[in-house]
């Protein structure tokens, strides 16, 4: 991205959440930034990157980033890191140790948890990590707050040594909302210090500073019990009260405007006697936490009444369509009448974009029989949907290889001539499935890896990787050669093809042979993401009506440039009855790429005549 | 349900109309007036072709960002049968502005599920009002598809509690900043917009209802 400018101090803005961490990060004079993109935790670097005066880098996974921040923050330098709920998960390695180091400059780490599954394989609650690393947790309810406990998370850090988490949702991360900014401070780096019992880990040095954590452990509970983030908001009905952090707070704040409510900001350790207090003002305490009962299970075991996952569910969002009609019944009150029911309209899930070279790899894969394909994280999981049905598993970054492996080295009797294939793409490769392609060449696998390399993020909206040869600021860097690569981790050369997923014929004779072949196959698909400007849009494509016989092979494509325009029931020779399918191409979004050329057998894709007035399809 | 001063407004569409840039121009125009504003969606695949609704909220003090289900006063449909998907989430008797276009998605192409044969007529029969315009061809004939969220924005302009200049300002502001060549295309997309509003059959001004709602 290019710079920006700056909007000075006291501008009041429209930021969201992520915009806001950006903006206090700078402020905060952090020098180091580092991330793995996932939503919705991908503009807060995409953004810190645009500002001057900070090292900003896209990671290769979300554990390096830490590892970076880690390092900055040991050199005495401010640093930050952000990530995706599921980023953790691959970082935590790190960061269970970093707790017993601390660190110099100060360190925040900012969490986005996808309450509610927009875009992620599961949903988790990350402040469990709190309480799993011994580390205090912020809880930010809008973006005003997300930039003040940005800032305070560093000043903190820095005055316990100890690395804070700032754990954020999507509906903190990507709601827009008014932001009053300030002033960059700079923070000079204090400089490394040679300290081996501190920053060496071995199990005496470990040893003795757990010990020290503990004892870290009372003053943050001190802390936290004397925080002005955890605020009561008094209210005159005391039938119940709440305890309430993140974006449930607003909710709960709007929602039952005249009742008490304990805001968590500092939630972790949570201001146990604080609450204890609290609870004794009101009839009923409730708890409104997305996702897990932690407080509600912390405040049980220390002996304080509660009510919480008993009457709120633990998934998704909880929203004022939630709450009230739970407090109602608790309290015994009428149930607000239940809205008009929503009408009954088609889903519309995500698809592949127009021209996606993916496009070419499902149709092809779903040609194939007799194979299992492992999935992986990335644009192309939605190769699981209509009309390809072209992927078995998804679980995590880079686990296609793993359990391709597994599934060939477990299959059972009446699996014993299947083909196992991994679909990958070279982000998510070279984020955790390099590892697992060499645990395949290792130990003598037969799977056949689709490497789907678009030299992009795509899924996140494009971000470059070690595979696109730019860096974050689209400056020239270093581009991995996956050939190359996959050759060092042990393929056979022979057994390595890189192949243009735009030629179908190609395409399919290279998967259909290297499945065959009982060893390790690659198979490199070349062309870029659509969304990047590596993409070159080509001439678009029509259908001559008066040509389509209604095969449906293009529909089978999947592109959305395609569409039916009419069915037809036929009978063939052979007496089977088909559906024919009449389709139109719309020529205004086509860019050209000749996938669905290619399966017509009358020749009726030709490309469009463009003196005539642009056509939208009409049903 | 709503604070009496808060104003919802629900704007629906699909991935890559620009339905999320319309709700946020929407929304630095009620911030110029000085209003609380908090404007929300959920959109992490809307790039895919995914449904995304956006969610605008503006008045003294705003808390929560989401709309609840019954009571956006206003629902701007970027396409045919998305109105009709969210046309719940208006108070009884609320205002929905319509783009009649339809974009179609592959699971329909392929025959899984039907497309609404008359959206516009379901969404009449819950008693809403209804003010229908093909968006989308008004952009085609300006000669730029692209043009669409700035025609749903000219629609909008005679129905909210300020003045349409204050939101025509917002949006010049952005392109002006950012695509100057495409200043003066914005322009004239906006009031073909509102002019197409306000030929639609019931057309009347709302702007005192919402000025109370």
């Amino acid at each position: 991205m290019a710079a920006i400018m700056i909007p000075p101090a006291n501008s009041r803005l429209l930021l969201s959440g992520n915009e806001a961490v950006a903006r206090a990060v700078w402020e905060s004079g952090c020098r180091v930034a580092a991330a793995y993109p996932g939503t919705p935790s991908t503009e807060m670097l995409e953004v810190i990157s645009t500002y001057p005066d900070i090292y900003s880098e896209w990671s290769v996974n979300e554990k390096v980033s830490l590892e970076v921040a880690i390092g900055a923050a040991f050199a005495g330098s401010r640093s930050f890191c952000c990530m995706k709920h599921v980023g953790m998960n691959v970082a935590s390695d790190a960061l269970m140790t970093l707790t017993l180091t601390g660190v110099v400059g100060g360190l925040v780490i900012a969490i986005a948890d996808d309450v509610g599954l927009s875009s992620s394989q599961n949903e988790q609650d990350s402040r469990y990590w709190g309480r799993f690393a011994h580390l205090p947790v912020l809880e930010p309810a809008d973006s005003q707050e997300a930039y003040e406990m940005t800032k305070l998370g560093f000043d903190f850090s820095e005055k316990f040594q100890v690395p804070v988490i700032l754990r954020m949702t999507t509906r903190i991360n990507h709601v827009k909302a008014l932001v009053t900014v300030g002033e960059r401070v700079a923070h000079a780096a204090a400089g490394f210090k040679k300290e081996p019992a501190r920053w060496v880990m071995t199990p005496a040095g470990a040893g003795k500073r757990i010990p020290l954590m503990f004892e870290r452990d009372k003053v943050l509970r001190a802390e936290s019990e004397a925080s002005s983030l955890n605020l009561i908001d008094g209210g005159l009905d005391k039938r119940v009260g709440f305890v309430a952090s993140g974006p449930a707070w607003m909710h709960v704040r709007e929602s039952f405007p005249d009742a008490p409510v304990l805001k968590l900001g500092f939630s972790c350790p949570i201001p146990l006697e604080k609450i204890r207090a609290f609870a004794a003002t009101v009839e009923k305490l409730v708890v409104v936490e997305e996702v897990e009962p932690l407080v509600e299970s912390e405040l049980k075991a220390a002996g304080i009444a509660c009510i919480g996952k008993e009457i709120l569910p633990r998934q998704g969002e909880l929203a004022p369509n939630v709450l009230k009609p739970a407090i109602a019944r608790l309290l015994g009150d009428p149930v607000p009448e239940s809205i008009a029911a929503p009408a009954q309209v088609f889903p519309r899930p995500p698809t592949m974009c127009v021209a996606c070279p993916h496009l070419g790899v499902y149709y092809t894969l779903a040609q194939i029989k007799n194979i299992t394909i492992a999935g992986d994280i990335g644009c192309y999981t939605l190769g699981a949907g209509h009309p390809w049905n072209a992927l078995d598993t998804t679980i995590s970054m880079g686990a296609s290889m793993g359990i391709a492996l597994g599934l060939d080295k477990g299959r059972g009797e009446s699996d014993k001539d299947k083909r196992i294939v991994a679909v990958i793409g070279d982000s998510t490769f070279l984020h955790m499935g390099m590892q697992g392609l060499l645990d395949i060449v290792y130990n003598g696998g037969n799977v056949t890896v689709l490497l789907l390399d678009n030299r992009a993020v795509g899924m996140t909206g494009g971000q470059p990787n070690p595979g696109t040869g730019r860096d974050i600021h689209g400056a020239d860097a270093p581009r991995v050669d996956f050939a190359k690569l996959v050759e060092s981790l042990g393929v056979k050369k022979e057994r390595i093809h890189v192949v243009d997923p735009y030629q179908l014929p190609v395409l399919f004779k290279t998967i259909r042979d290297e499945i065959k072949i009982p060893s390790v196959s690659v198979i490199i698909t070349d062309q870029p993401c659509v969304l990047v400007d590596d993409y070159k849009k080509q001439k678009p494509y029509e259908v001559l009506d008066d040509k389509c016989t209604g095969c449906g092979n293009c529909v089978d494509v999947g592109c959305p440039a395609i569409h039916v325009t009419r069915r037809e029931k036929a009978v063939k020779p052979s007496g089977k009855e088909v559906e024919l399918q009449f389709v139109r191409i719309e020529t205004t979004v086509c860019t050209g790429c000749g996938l669905c050329v290619q399966p017509c057998a009358p020749d009726a894709i030709v490309h469009a005549d463009l003196t005539k007035p642009m056509r939208l399809v009409r049903h | 349900m709503s604070d009496q001063n808060i104003t919802n407004i629900l704007v629906v569409g699909i991935g890559g109309q620009g339905v999320m840039t319309a709700t946020e121009i929407l929304a630095e125009a009620a911030i110029a007036l000085g209003h609380d504003a908090k404007k929300t969606e959920v959109a992490g695949m809307a790039q895919r072709g995914g449904v995304v609704s956006s969610h605008l909220r503006f008045g003294s003090k705003v808390l929560s960002p989401q709309i609840m289900a019954g009571t956006a006063d206003l629902l701007v449909g970027f396409e045919s049968a998305e109105s009709l998907r969210w046309c719940h989430y208006l108070r009884p008797g609320g205002l929905v502005l319509m783009n009649t276009a339809r974009l179609v998605p592959p699971v329909v192409d392929l025959g899984l599920y039907d497309y609404p044969d008359d959206p516009l007529a379901e969404i009449r029969a819950r008693d809403y009002r209804v003010h229908a315009f093909d968006a989308m061809a008004i952009a085609l004939e300006l000669g730029d598809v692209r043009l669409g969220n700035t025609v749903m924005l000219g629609a909008m302009a005679d129905h909210l509690p300020f003045p349409a200049e204050v939101l025509l300002d917002s949006i010049l502001k952005r392109f002006g900043a950012r695509k100057p060549h495409m200043v003066e295309a914005n322009r004239k997309a906006f009031e073909a917009g509102r002019e197409a509003e306000k030929a639609t059959d019931t057309a009347t001004s709302h702007k005192k209802e919402l000025e109370t709602a």
